[in-house]
């Protein structure tokens, strides 16, 4: 590189004393110019010759080599030398540009942990993070990234959890808490024990995903490199024609005036400027994204992102918490304590969100002998024996299916009916609390031109109308089975016109159907669940509904960008096509079509990744 | 069967975009990106004509890219 730019420095230097010398000894200042040509643009006519012999015609060596060699030879000795000096000039910026970006990138996405302090037999080793085993003691010192996902068994700390999530508040630690790799322990000792293996941990799934994601290609990617195709080839015979058809046809037209402005359409016919502004544009939105903890899994979602016209939302632990409290216990027949524990022993199979809240009110040791025949319904709820006793503990649907009359009230929250032995004994009413930045969120995509704000929930109407009432929602279906979702998300789907998209926002737990129905699946709270990462095309590491604006935001933005460049680079080739072919340019205003429009779409590229908080 | 490659040298937006078409031109090739940022190369192909694909595509990067080589990724 270096001996490029000196070997580049020399020849511009012999340019500069060739055109002082040509003033007053002609020859000698051609040798000169040649010497010069030569030295600036040496390489570029070898690789030119080479790719030639190998079979690859119209590669820019080529074109730049032909545009070069046909200004020297009409005599246009300073002007073929700084189309050759500038090109290379443009080459190097765009090398480092690149460079720059893949660097700025891997900064940005530097969470790779360097090594593990892991425990053996009462001393420290310090061990490669993929050496480390499940089960592993390991000891993460102040100031120290967390190694590996592990759960802290000794020690409190404050965790920084910014380079995962975003999240500028870092989050208090104890034993028992898990704490995920990437994070950094910001003030105190903390021993852990290892549950995740390298490969499989937080830190390596986020790399991962954030390399592979620009594998996906947008349209405009692919826009650009078919266009780069069919570009060259059709300006290169353009040029042809325009060279050596006027003179023959016009007369008066010399063919140096011809051969001239031909040149300059060879000199803008490299596509290479246009094409690498593209990639570099989509590549720096998913590293500036991945910082705000919103992680886009490929360029093209963020087409779908920006053309977003209908956002579906879960509710459940989307736009509410999805931490259930059991609020009020109706008894009839049996006591209070007798009703939860009937539920709790019932549920106590079922990983819902609703089940685990009965569990916890309950509080006490479930004695999973005293619990037989399991049988859990999806949508409606749970039927065991326990104690011999036939427990059913769900939502009315259930009731009905078993024609047990049940109190049939207005209630604003989730209500567990409980039946012992096809007698009503009962209900428990849990509520569920709207996430503080819901209302925020929703007010945001609203902004942003969102025709429809739509919530699914497989809760009672009463509970969804409320929550979608307090919100501003555009609609709500509620009381929807898991297979239902996808049925109204068809539904949604076609109410999209053209170009329109349709985003479902869950948290990945029970709606991977509908995550990957929709035309962008966005997970929420994806930190350290592997099913929402799996199944959806954007990944937020929070459980902020709020970033989901965000991201429909930047993904507008990176659009613009791109289209920006698209226009601007074409726009500007165009021009400069069109005033060469008329005669009123020169080919320094061409080299700048070339190289200029390439610096400023690449500089204007890297706006991309700078992302503002809201 | 998938193989990753980083290509070294990689450094025209253009020229990526041929070598990706060209490999998606071998028999026996279901898929190959190539991603000019991360400079990778990731082959999709049948098992048994790997090695052929492996080989065929060498030559296209060499030739399109020169000075540009595989590297296992």
């Amino acid at each position: 590189m270096k001996k490029r730019i000196l070997r580049i420095l020399f020849g511009a230097l012999i340019l500069v004393s060739a055109i002082i010398t040509e003033r007053y000894f002609r020859q000698i200042g051609v040798i000169l110019y040649l010497v010069s040509y030569f030295l600036i643009g040496g390489d570029i006519l070898f690789n030119a010759v080479r790719n030639i012999l190998r079979g690859s015609v119209f590669d820019e060596n080529f074109l730049m080599a032909l545009a070069t060699v046909g200004a020297m030879f009409i005599s246009e000795y300073t002007e073929g030398i700084a189309v050759m000096l500038l090109y290379q000039i443009g080459e190097m910026f765009q090398d480092y540009a690149v460079d720059k970006s893949r660097k700025s990138i891997a900064d940005l996405m530097n969470i790779r942990p360097d090594h593990a302090n892991v425990k053996v037999d009462d001393t420290l080793v310090k061990k490669e993070p993929d050496e480390v085993k499940v089960g592993d003691i390991i000891v993460i010192k102040a100031g120290e990234r967390v190694p590996l996902d592990a759960i802290v068994v000794e020690g409190t700390s404050l965790m920084d959890t910014s380079a995962l999530t975003g999240e500028s508040i870092p989050r208090e630690v104890e034993p028992g808490d898990e704490i995920l790799s990437g994070c950094i322990n910001i003030n105190g000792l903390i021993t852990a024990r290892v549950t995740r293996e390298y490969g499989e941990s937080t830190v390596s799934k986020i790399l991962d995903l954030v390399e592979n994601a620009s594998n996906k290609k947008s349209r405009s990617e692919k826009f650009i490199t078919r266009f780069a195709r069919y570009y060259t080839p059709t300006v290169v015979i353009l040029a042809v024609l325009l060279a050596f058809v006027p003179p023959l046809i016009i007369k008066d037209a010399t063919f140096g005036d011809w051969i001239y402005r031909a040149l300059s359409f060879l000199v803008v016919s490299c596509p290479c400027a246009l094409v690498i502004s593209i990639p570099l544009t989509f590549f720096s939105g998913i590293g500036g994204a991945s910082k705000k903890g919103i992680l886009v899994k490929g360029s093209n979602y963020f087409e779908a992102l920006a053309n977003t016209e209908i956002v579906v939302f879960d509710k459940t632990g989307t736009l509410t918490k999805g931490v259930f409290g059991v609020k009020e216990v109706h008894a009839k027949e049996v006591s209070e304590e007798e009703l939860i524990k009937l539920a709790a022993y019932a549920e106590s199979y079922s990983n819902h969100p609703i089940s685990q809240s009965i569990l916890k009110a309950y509080g006490k040791e479930i004695d999973k002998k005293a619990i037989t025949d399991v049988e859990e319904i999806s949508g409606h709820g749970v039927i065991a024996r326990v104690n011999g006793k036939k427990i059913a503990a769900g939502n009315a649907k259930l009731m009905k299916k078993l024609g047990i009359p049940y109190f049939d009230g207005e209630l604003a929250g989730t209500v567990v009916h409980v039946a012992v032995d096809n007698i009503y004994a009962g209900y428990i009413l849990i509520a569920d609390d709207i996430k503080s930045d819901s209302a925020h969120a929703i007010k945001e995509l609203k902004n942003s031109n969102i025709k429809q704000i739509i919530m699914l929930t497989g809760d009672s109407v009463n509970v969804g109308e409320n929550v979608g009432k307090e919100l501003g929602l555009s609609k709500v279906y509620a009381e929807l089975l898991p297979a239902d979702k996808v049925e109204k998300l068809e539904e949604l789907l076609s109410q999209t016109s053209g170009k329109g998209r349709l985003a479902y926002v869950g948290d990945g737990i029970n709606d991977a159907p509908v995550l990957a129905r929709a035309d962008v699946g966005i997970a929420m709270g994806g930190l350290g669940s592997d099913a929402a990462i799996e199944a959806a095309d954007v990944v937020i590491m929070t459980d902020e509904p709020s970033k989901v604006p965000l991201a429909i935001n930047i993904a507008k933005k990176v659009l613009g960008i791109s289209n920006q460049n698209i226009v601007f680079a074409l726009g500007v080739k165009v021009l400069i096509l069109l005033l060469s072919a008329l005669g009123v340019t020169n080919l320094w205003v061409a080299i700048f079509g070339d190289v200029g429009v390439a610096m400023l779409a690449i500089l204007n590229s890297f706006r991309a990744m700078i992302i503002k908080n809201k | 069967m998938k193989k990753k490659y980083i290509i070294e040298g990689l450094c025209c937006a253009n020229c990526a975009s041929k070598i990706e078409t060209a490999i998606n031109k071998l028999s026996g090739v279901k898929e190959a990106t190539v991603n000019f940022m991360t400079q990778k190369l990731i082959i999709d192909g049948d098992d048994e004509l790997m090695p052929e694909i492996i080989k065929e595509a060498e030559k296209i990067v060499t030739k399109i890219e020169p000075g540009a080589r595989l590297k296992n990724a």
